[in-house]
């Protein structure tokens, strides 16, 4: 990659927004007051912020909500100007910060084509002569007479999509585009952008998504509070990402009993998660040993008790779960006032993100009683670059025969 | 690689920026749309662009020609009041669909980076579609009417061009403040009332006290394009904008006023351009 011209360099900028605390000054207020100085906050969203993206590159900004992501690509679009620094584009830069900017609901496919292509920089007639291209790429050559509020909204962002892929741009800018549509067309997008790859365009892709960063683009920046906190490889930007999500979680615990939480006859008291060292973690490494605890207590006897936990992600897939009646265990009955302490070790083979551990008791196999789901939650973090809800320890052979066949002798 | 382009800065967003060939193209394409949508979904389409002119010249011309027999010293009254009302309501419509356009297209203004001023002028252009139609039913009313064709009515540019020019810097400057002041468009529709009454749109220039004749004429240009417009198109025998102004170089008084409000515009929308995505 070394030696390829810079396709976009940002050197030291920085964007302050100065807010008002009052936002709208109506003229009566700067009659009545006309030395009194609207009070402002300034909301520092960029600080200082230096860096290059290579021409070709397939360059990935991450960051979490209000790190300051939105406002550098807007920055870069031209839509916001810098206050100090500069921002220096080789090349035609399309930004997409919305898919369909422009839209009209009123009007047909063709209609709409040619005002998005004017919007990007094209004349009409050029846009016009797209209007095939784009249509065919979306799948929508069945549609074209319909308005545009007519169609659905996945037919809207296949037409949005295509619109910027037919772009002709040197430099893609994109933000947050694939969080919609279905998983056909999601699929497609990606090869597009494997396409863009292929053709040596610049993409830029804004994103809180990390799985998106680790999967397309080859270098990646993550922004925390308006400065750059970590630039290389996605694997380590990746890494870096869960990192500071843990550290900001960490800041606000919340372990008090939650609505949701039922207790007839059990009480599930303190439940955590405990890391490689035996002490209470927030994170755990992905490959590290992991350990659920929980305090329990029987308010009542309970007969035939199974106690169990289970594992799931945001989405609320489970992704693990053990009882003791599925270990073939038959537990003796609890007494009123038995305290049990539960301890859970596995090795750590989860994907990294974020995971929640629900714990509940059975008396018998249908009635609870009791069950705290979300009872705590804990973050993965690792650099291992897999797809898949769980990271299968495994080993992977790719053996290269010495005798080839005829047919593929040609190197 | 095929040959990279040189690095260029990127300046952020300004009144004029990013090319004079996508200004015009964007004014174009969204002055179009906004036309095409204007009347959309109603019955009669664009026959509105006729009706609604027709429709308050017809009112007008009850309660002022037929009633309160206002007009019956005025030459061609009728044809004058017409002719006067839509090119008044050009200007009106435009500037006041143009105070709002910055904040009604706030999802185009915050997401792409755009010669801001292209989106007043779209509205200018839209309403200048629908007074280039009406101006075309004026002309066959006046043939109809009984007016003969003159060659001054060729001069007709040389009215519309200060007139759209006017509405340009009205449109750039309202849009502009409306951003920081949400006054504005209260102000301006008070403001604009105030000038259908202080044009002779209603009247012409000679029902003017001779006190206060020459002094409405050098303060508001619209006065000098109307009654200019009067002397070209309606009645030859009108004394027109130059001697209604006070004779010769006092002409220039008006012009002058015009040509300050529009570096005036094109000075506040230069100095907002930039903000404005981020005040929206």
């Amino acid at each position: 990659m070394n030696g390829r011209a810079t396709a976009v360099g940002v050197a030291g900028v920085s964007k302050t927004f100065r807010i008002p605390r009052q936002h709208i000054m109506s003229l009566k207020e700067r009659a009545l007051h006309p030395f009194k100085r609207v009070q402002v906050t300034d909301l520092h969203a960029l600080k200082d912020v230096s860096f290059e993206i290579e021409q070709g590159e397939f360059f990935g900004i991450a960051g979490r909500n209000g790190s300051g992501k939105s406002t550098l690509l807007k920055c870069m679009a031209g839509v916001y100007r810098v206050d100090q620094g500069e921002i220096t584009v080789a090349g035609r830069l399309v930004p997409f910060i919305e898919l369909g900017v422009g839209f009209n609901q009123e009007m047909t496919a063709l209609d709409n084509v040619v005002i998005n292509g004017v919007m990007m920089g094209m004349s009409p007639r050029e846009a016009q002569r797209r209007f095939h291209d784009v249509v065919g790429f979306a799948e929508l050559e069945g549609f074209l007479d319909l308005k545009l509020k007519n169609y659905s909204s996945g037919m809207q962002v296949r037409l949005a999509f295509a619109l910027m892929v037919q772009a002709d741009a040197d430099v893609l800018l994109i933000d947050e585009v694939l969080a919609v549509g279905d998983a056909a067309f999601q699929q497609k997008c990606f090869d597009a952008f494997h396409d863009l790859r292929e053709r040596g365009k610049t993409v830029v892709l804004v994103t809180h998504d990390m799985h998106m960063v680790e999967r397309f683009c080859q270098r990646a920046m993550l922004l925390d509070h308006g400065v750059v906190a970590d630039i290389g490889d996605p694997p380590s930007v990746a890494r870096r990402y869960l990192e500071l999500n843990f550290e900001e979680a960490g800041e606000a615990e919340v372990t008090a009993a939650r609505p949701g939480d039922l207790s007839h006859g059990v009480a599930i008291g303190d439940v955590w998660v405990e890391g490689q060292d035996g002490r209470r973690a927030d994170s755990v490494g992905q490959g590290d040993p992991l350990v659920i605890r929980a305090e329990i207590e029987s308010l009542a006897h309970i007969d035939d008790p199974e106690v169990g936990v289970t594992i799931h992600d945001e989405s609320g897939a489970v992704v693990f779960g053990t009882t003791t009646r599925e270990l073939g265990r038959e537990e003796e009955p609890f007494q009123r006032g038995d305290r049990l302490s539960l301890r859970i070790a596995l090795r750590n083979d989860l994907r990294p993100a974020r995971y929640y551990v629900d714990c509940g008791v059975h008396e018998g196999t249908h009635r609870v009683a009791a069950f705290r789901p979300r009872a705590t939650d804990f973050l993965v973090f690792g650099n291992r670059a897999q797809s898949g809800l769980v990271a299968l320890d495994h080993t992977f052979d790719l053996e290269r025969h010495p005798d080839r066949t005829e047919a593929a002798t040609t190197p | 690689m095929s040959s990279i382009a040189a690095p260029r800065r990127v300046r952020g967003p300004s009144a004029f920026g990013g090319g004079l060939r996508r200004t015009l193209y964007l004014t174009w394409i969204i002055g179009l749309t906004e036309y095409r949508l204007t009347y959309f979904g109603s019955a009669l389409g664009y026959l509105w662009a006729l009706m609604r002119p027709l429709m308050l010249f017809g009112v007008l011309y009850v309660v002022f020609s037929k009633i309160v027999k206002f007009g019956d010293d005025i030459v061609n009254y009728p044809m004058l009041l017409l002719f006067n009302i839509v090119l008044f309501n050009f200007f009106a419509d435009a500037s006041t669909r143009a105070v709002t356009s910055l904040v009604d297209r706030e999802a185009i203004v915050r997401k792409m980076h755009f010669p801001g001023m292209v989106i007043p002028f779209a509205r200018v252009l839209s309403g200048g579609m629908n007074l280039a139609v009406s101006l075309v039913a004026v002309f066959i009313f006046l043939l109809a009417y009984g007016i003969n064709p003159r060659w001054t009515w060729l001069l007709l540019p040389l009215l519309l061009v200060p007139l759209v020019l006017l509405t340009l810097a009205v449109a750039m400057l309202l849009s502009a403040l409306f951003v920081r002041f949400r006054d504005v468009a209260p102000i301006w529709a008070v403001i604009s009332s105030a000038l259908f009454y202080g044009s002779p749109v209603l009247y012409a220039i000679d029902k003017v006290p001779e006190d206060y004749r020459q002094v409405l004429m050098l303060v508001n240009p619209l006065a000098d394009i109307l009654e200019q417009g009067r002397r070209w198109v309606i009645d030859p025998n009108a004394e027109g904008a130059i001697a209604a102004a006070g004779g010769g170089a006092w002409i220039l008084v008006p012009v002058a006023l015009g040509l300050g409000v529009l570096a005036l515009a094109v000075w506040v929308f230069n100095h907002e351009a930039p903000r404005i995505a981020e005040r929206l």
